[in-house]
C-alpha cells in the first residue's frame, strides 16, 4: 500500500518504543534541553519558534506495560537519579540477600546428561550427611562475583517505567504516546528520515476495511529506535542495513513470570534474591525476588539452546513453582499478575549498526543484554543516557545527525564505557550451553573468572539446524507410532502436544489450587489483560504456509506464551488469535523452519502490531 | 439549523476497572488497594461521554468541546497521552484527589466552578456531559450537583442516545428498567447529560488529532488549579459488592444434571 496518500508530520526527534533505554534517553535529553536561565537550548526546526519537538511512540496501551521482574546493580539508573530512594517507586527495594540454588529433579522426568545424572546421584547419596541437601536442592555456599547484584535493586519494570514516564512528562520536553505502534522506518537514499505509523482500520491481512486510516509518516532529522528484542522497527532496519560482519542473533530466551502475594507463612525477607538452575530442565534458570509489601516476582527463562521441540514455558514454570524447595515458601500464596517476554541473549554478538545517517539504536535491540551477569535493564538505561549525551552535544554544536557525528558522540561514548567492557567479557560466556548444561556452567565460570579471556567453545546453529524431531528427542521413551497417535489425537482436539507428551514421559499433572496454580487461560485472564485494538492487521504471520503444513514440531504452538497460536484441526497451518497474544515474540525465534529467503530468520514473521499484555504490576 | 454547542465533559480518571478495586483504609482514609500501582484510565462512562461530545460537535459546526478533569496531575498526564489521540478537545485540569472516596458535593462544586470560569463559554449553548456512574466508586450524584450549581435543571441520567434535531430540540433516550428507554425531548441547551455507554465505539488513535491536542494539553497541565477538598463523609465501613463465584470441578456429570442445576440456579 505504498501508493496510498498519507498524512505527514515533521518533528525534531522521533523515538520508537518506551522501555528502560528510552527512559534513560528521554530523562537525560529532557534535562539537557533547558539552559540554566530556563530558556530552551535549541529551537525546533520542525516548528520554528517552538522548543524541540520530541515524540516517542509506544505500541502497548500504557507506558508501564513492561513484563519483567528485575534485579539490577542499577548503577546507571542511580547516576541519573542522585539520592534515589527505592520507596519512590512502587514494588522497588534494595537487594539484601542473594542465593544460588541447584534444584534436583524430584520426578526424574527432565532430560539430564549422564554426567549430571551421576552428579545428582552422588548428591542424593552423600548430601544429607554433609547437611547441604534439603528439599531436593543444594544451596551454593557462595555466589560468583560476576552474578552478585548487591547493593542493587529489585523492582518491577512496569512500575519503574510508569514512574520514569511520569518524571519525563513532568519535564514537559517530550511527549510519550502509548497505543501507537510504528510499522517501519522511512529511508531516503540510505538515510533514515523518520517512521511510518501502523495503518488502522484494516482487516487481519492488512487490507483496508471500514474506517481505514493510513498510518501517518513522522519525519525527523533523528530517529531513535529502542523497540526491544522483537521490535519490528529495529529488525526492519537490520534488514535494510545488514548486520556488522560476524554478528547474528541466534541466542534467545523466553522469560515467563508471575507477581505473587507471598503467604503469611513465608519468611523470606524483603530484598531476597534467589537464582535457581537444574530444574525443571537443567538449563532452565529460575528467579525469585522478594519486593516490598510481601510481594514477590518470580519465574523462569527457557533458553534457545534447550533442544526440546516440545517446550511449554507455562507448564515448566508450574513444575518449577511446585519444586519442594520453592513450594514450601509459596504454597498458600496468590498470583497477582503474570506475563512473558523474550530476551535477546546474543549480547554484543547481536549488536547491529548502532548509528547511521539519521538514526541510532539503543537498548536490548542494540545488544545491551549481558548474559554473564544476567542483567539488561541498567545496561539498556546506560545506552539511552549515552545517546542522549551525544545528541545534546550535537544539538549544542549545531551539527547534523549524520552517521559519523553519531559515531563520534554516541558510539564513542558507548565503546569506552563499562557497558562495552562488561559486554566483551560476557560475549562468549554462554557458548558452552550449546554443547550441554555442564559445559555451559563451566564456560560461564571460565569466562567470569578470567574476565572473558578464556571461553568454552560453543554451538550457535540456527533453530532449523539444531532442533531435533520429536521422534528423535523422545526415543526410546516413546515410539514413533505412539507419537503419531498423540499428534493425531491432539490435532483432532485442536490441542498442543506438550501436555500429552509431558504426561507420558513422567511429568506429574499440575494440581490446580485456583490461586497460584491455575490453567494457562486463567493466567491470561487473571494475570493481566490482553489488549488487541480493533482495526489492526495480525502481527504474527506464517510466511510459507506449506512449510507449516510439513512441520512436525510446531514449536510456535508449544512455546506460545498466551496460547495465541493454536493447533488447527483442519489444516497444518497453525491458527493465530490476536486477542490472546502477549507480544512476547517466542514464535519468532523458536520456529524450526527457515524463512524462504533468509536462513537467519524463521518462517514466522513478527510484524508491527498494537496491543499486548496490559498487566498492572509487572 | 446548526446550534454550535459548547460541550463540557466532566471526566475523572480511575484505576483500571478490570482489576479488582478492593477498598482499604489507609492513614489518609479510605482508598483503593494498589491504586497507585494500577494503570489509570479515563473513567469508561466519561470516555463514552467524550466520544459522544466529539461526535455531536463534529456534526454541529461552531461547536467546541472542553474536558474538565479532576485528578492527580501526574496520573492525568499519562491518561491524556492516550485520550488526546482519540478526539479533539481542550483540557482543563483540576489537580485534586481521585479514587471515588471524595464527597460528591465537593467534587461537584469544584467542577461547576471550573466550568463557570471557562473563557468564552456561552451558557445558552452549554451541554454538560459526564459519566452516569464512576467505574471506581461513585455516589452517582456528582453530575446532578454540577447541574444544580450551574443552574441547569434539565438533567438526564443513564443516557444512551442524543439526537439533535433540525429545530434545535434534542431527543434523549435514558435507560430505565428492563432494557427499556425513557424518551424525552428537551427544547435545547443548557442541559446536563450523565451518559451510560452511548452508541459510539472508541475512536481509533489519530496522531494528527493527538498532536493538535497535546499542544494544548501540556500547558493545561502546567496551569492545573490545585483543589483542596475539606471534610466530607466519614465512612464507617466500605466493602465491595457481595458477588460470589463458587467453582466446583465435576467430572463425568451428565449434561441433563448440569442443565437441571443451571435451571434451579436461575429459578433460585
Amino acid at each position: 500500500m505504498s501508493d496510498i496518500e498519507r498524512q505527514s508530520m515533521d518533528v525534531d526527534i522521533v523515538c520508537v518504543g518506551f522501555g528502560p533505554a528510552m527512559g534513560g534517553f528521554l530523562t537525560t535529553l529532557s534535562r539537557g534541553l533547558t539552559s540554566e536561565d530556563g530558556s530552551p537550548v535549541a529551537e525546533s526546526t520542525a516548528m520554528p519558534g517552538m522548543p524541540l519537538q520530541i515524540i516517542c511512540y509506544e505500541r502497548a496501551d500504557d507506558i508501564g506495560a513492561g513484563v519483567s521482574g528485575v534485579v539490577s546493580k542499577a548503577r546507571a539508573i542511580r547516576e541519573s537519579f542522585p539520592g534515589f530512594e527505592p520507596s519512590q517507586v512502587p514494588l522497588c527495594t534494595e537487594v539484601t540477600h542473594e542465593k544460588v540454588v541447584y534444584l534436583l529433579d524430584p520426578h526424574g522426568a527432565s532430560r539430564r546428561q549422564d554426567l549430571l545424572d551421576m552428579k545428582d546421584s552422588l548428591i542424593r547419596a552423600f548430601g544429607p550427611s554433609l547437611k547441604f541437601l534439603k528439599d531436593e536442592a543444594v544451596e551454593l555456599p557462595f555466589i560468583p562475583p560476576f552474578l552478585r547484584k548487591e547493593p542493587g535493586l529489585v523492582f518491577s519494570i512496569g512500575q519503574f517505567n510508569q514512574w520514569v514516564g511520569s518524571q519525563i512528562m513532568a519535564e514537559g520536553q517530550a511527549q510519550i504516546w502509548p497505543g501507537m505502534p510504528v510499522s517501519t522506518v522511512l529511508t531516503e537514499r540510505g538515510k533514515v528520515v523518520g517512521v511510518r505509523l501502523c495503518d488502522q482500520g484494516v482487516d487481519k491481512s492488512g487490507q483496508p476495511d471500514a474506517g481505514f486510516m493510513p498510518g501517518m509518516d513522522i519525519k525527523a532529522p533523528l530517529t531513535v529506535i529502542g523497540d526491544g528484542p522483537v521490535g519490528p522497527v529495529g529488525r526492519d532496519l537490520d534488514d535494510a542495513m545488514g548486520m556488522p560482519h560476524g554478528h547474528h542473533r541466534r541466542d534467545w530466551a523466553l522469560g515467563m513470570k508471575m507477581v505473587v502475594d507471598l503467604p503469611e507463612s513465608c519468611d523470606l525477607p524483603e530484598g531476597f534474591v534467589l537464582h535457581t538452575l537444574g530444574y525443571p530442565e537443567p538449563d532452565i534458570f529460575g528467579f525469585l525476588y522478594v519486593l516490598s509489601d510481601r510481594v514477590a516476582s518470580l519465574g523462569i527463562f527457557v533458553p534457545s539452546w534447550l533442544d526440546l521441540p516440545v517446550r511449554s514455558a507455562y507448564r515448566y514454570m508450574q513444575h518449577w513453582l511446585t519444586h519442594p524447595y520453592l513450594w514450601k515458601h509459596l504454597k498458600g500464596g496468590k498470583m497477582r499478575s503474570w506475563g512473558a517476554k523474550s530476551l535477546l541473549e546474543s549480547g554484543r554478538r547481536g549488536e547491529p549498526w548502532l548509528a547511521g545517517d539519521g538514526y541510532a539504536r539503543i537498548g536490548e535491540g542494540s545488544g545491551t543484554t549481558n548474559v554473564l551477569t544476567g542483567s539488561g535493564v541498567d545496561e539498556a538505561w546506560m545506552s539511552g543516557v549515552q545517546l542522549a549525551e551525544g545528541v545534546l552535544e550535537l544539538i549544542k554544536a549545531g551539527k547534523p545527525f549524520s552517521r559519523q557525528n553519531l559515531k563520534d558522540t554516541y558510539v564513542a561514548r558507548r565503546r569506552v564505557s563499562t557497558l562495552e567492557a562488561e559486554a566483551k567479557i560476557a560475549e562468549k560466556s554462554r557458548d558452552g550451553f550449546g554443547k550441554g548444561f555442564i559445559q555451559g556452567l563451566l564456560g560461564m565460570a571460565i569466562a567470569g573468572y578470567t574476565d572473558g579471556k578464556f571461553n568454552m567453545p560453543g554451538d550457535h546453529r540456527r533453530p532449523h539446524e539444531r532442533v531435533p524431531s520429536i521422534e528423535e528427542t523422545y526415543s526410546p521413551q516413546l515410539t514413533a507410532e505412539e507419537i503419531k497417535a498423540l499428534r493425531e489425537e491432539c490435532q483432532a482436539k485442536g490441542e498442543s502436544l506438550h501436555d500429552a507428551i509431558m504426561d507420558r514421559i513422567g511429568w506429574p499433572k499440575i494440581e490446580y489450587d485456583g490461586e497460584m496454580l491455575i490453567s494457562h487461560q486463567d493466567a491470561l485472564l487473571l494475570g493481566g489483560k490482553v489488549q488487541a485494538p480493533f482495526g489492526y492487521a495480525d502481527h504474527v504471520v506464517f510466511v510459507d504456509p506449506d512449510a507449516c503444513r510439513r512441520c512436525n514440531e510446531k514449536i510456535c504452538i508449544e512455546m506460545c506464551s498466551g496460547q495465541a497460536i493454536t493447533t488447527n484441526p483442519d489444516d497444518g497451518v497453525p491458527l493465530f488469535d490476536r486477542e490472546k497474544c502477549v507480544h512476547c515474540g517466542a514464535c519468532l525465534w523458536n520456529c524450526s523452519k527457515p524463512h524462504p529467503t533468509d536462513p537467519e530468520k524463521t518462517n514466522v514473521e513478527f510484524r508491527a502490531g498494537a496491543g499486548g499484555l496490559h498487566s498492572a504490576e509487572n | 439549523m446548526s446550534v454550535g454547542y459548547h460541550i463540557v465533559v466532566c471526566g475523572g480518571i480511575v484505576p483500571d476497572p478490570l482489576q479488582t478495586l478492593e477498598p482499604v483504609k489507609g492513614p489518609a482514609g479510605w482508598g483503593l488497594k494498589n491504586e497507585l500501582m494500577l494503570p489509570a484510565i479515563l473513567d469508561p462512562w466519561a470516555g463514552h461521554a467524550l466520544f459522544e461530545a466529539a461526535n455531536l460537535a463534529k456534526s454541529a459546526p461552531g461547536s467546541k468541546v472542553w474536558l474538565v478533569s479532576m485528578g492527580p496531575k501526574a496520573k492525568l498526564q499519562q491518561v491524556m497521552m492516550t485520550i488526546a489521540q482519540k478526539v479533539p478537545f481542550e483540557l482543563v485540569v483540576l489537580d485534586g484527589p481521585a479514587g471515588g472516596f471524595v464527597e460528591a458535593h465537593e467534587v461537584g462544586t469544584a467542577l461547576a466552578e471550573a466550568i463557570e470560569a471557562l473563557p468564552g463559554l456561552d451558557k445558552s449553548k452549554l451541554l454538560v456531559f459526564g459519566g452516569w456512574q464512576s467505574a471506581s466508586r461513585g455516589a452517582g450524584a456528582t453530575m446532578q450537583i454540577v447541574g444544580e450549581k450551574l443552574g441547569i435543571f434539565d438533567q438526564f441520567q443513564g443516557v444512551d442516545k442524543l439526537e439533535a434535531r433540525a429545530d434545535g430540540t434534542m431527543r434523549i433516550l435514558e435507560r430505565v428498567e428492563g432494557g427499556s428507554y425513557q424518551e424525552s425531548v428537551v427544547a435545547g441547551p443548557p442541559a446536563v447529560l450523565g451518559w451510560a455507554t452511548g452508541e459510539l465505539p472508541e475512536p481509533p488513535n489519530n496522531p494528527q488529532v493527538g498532536m493538535q491536542n497535546m499542544r494544548l494539553v501540556m500547558p493545561a497541565l502546567q496551569k492545573a488549579k490545585p483543589v483542596k477538598i475539606d471534610g466530607g463523609p466519614e465512612y464507617a465501613k466500605v466493602e465491595i459488592p457481595s458477588q460470589k463465584r463458587e467453582t466446583r470441578i465435576v467430572k463425568d456429570t451428565p449434561s441433563e444434571v448440569i442443565a437441571k442445576e443451571i435451571i434451579d440456579w436461575l429459578g433460585a
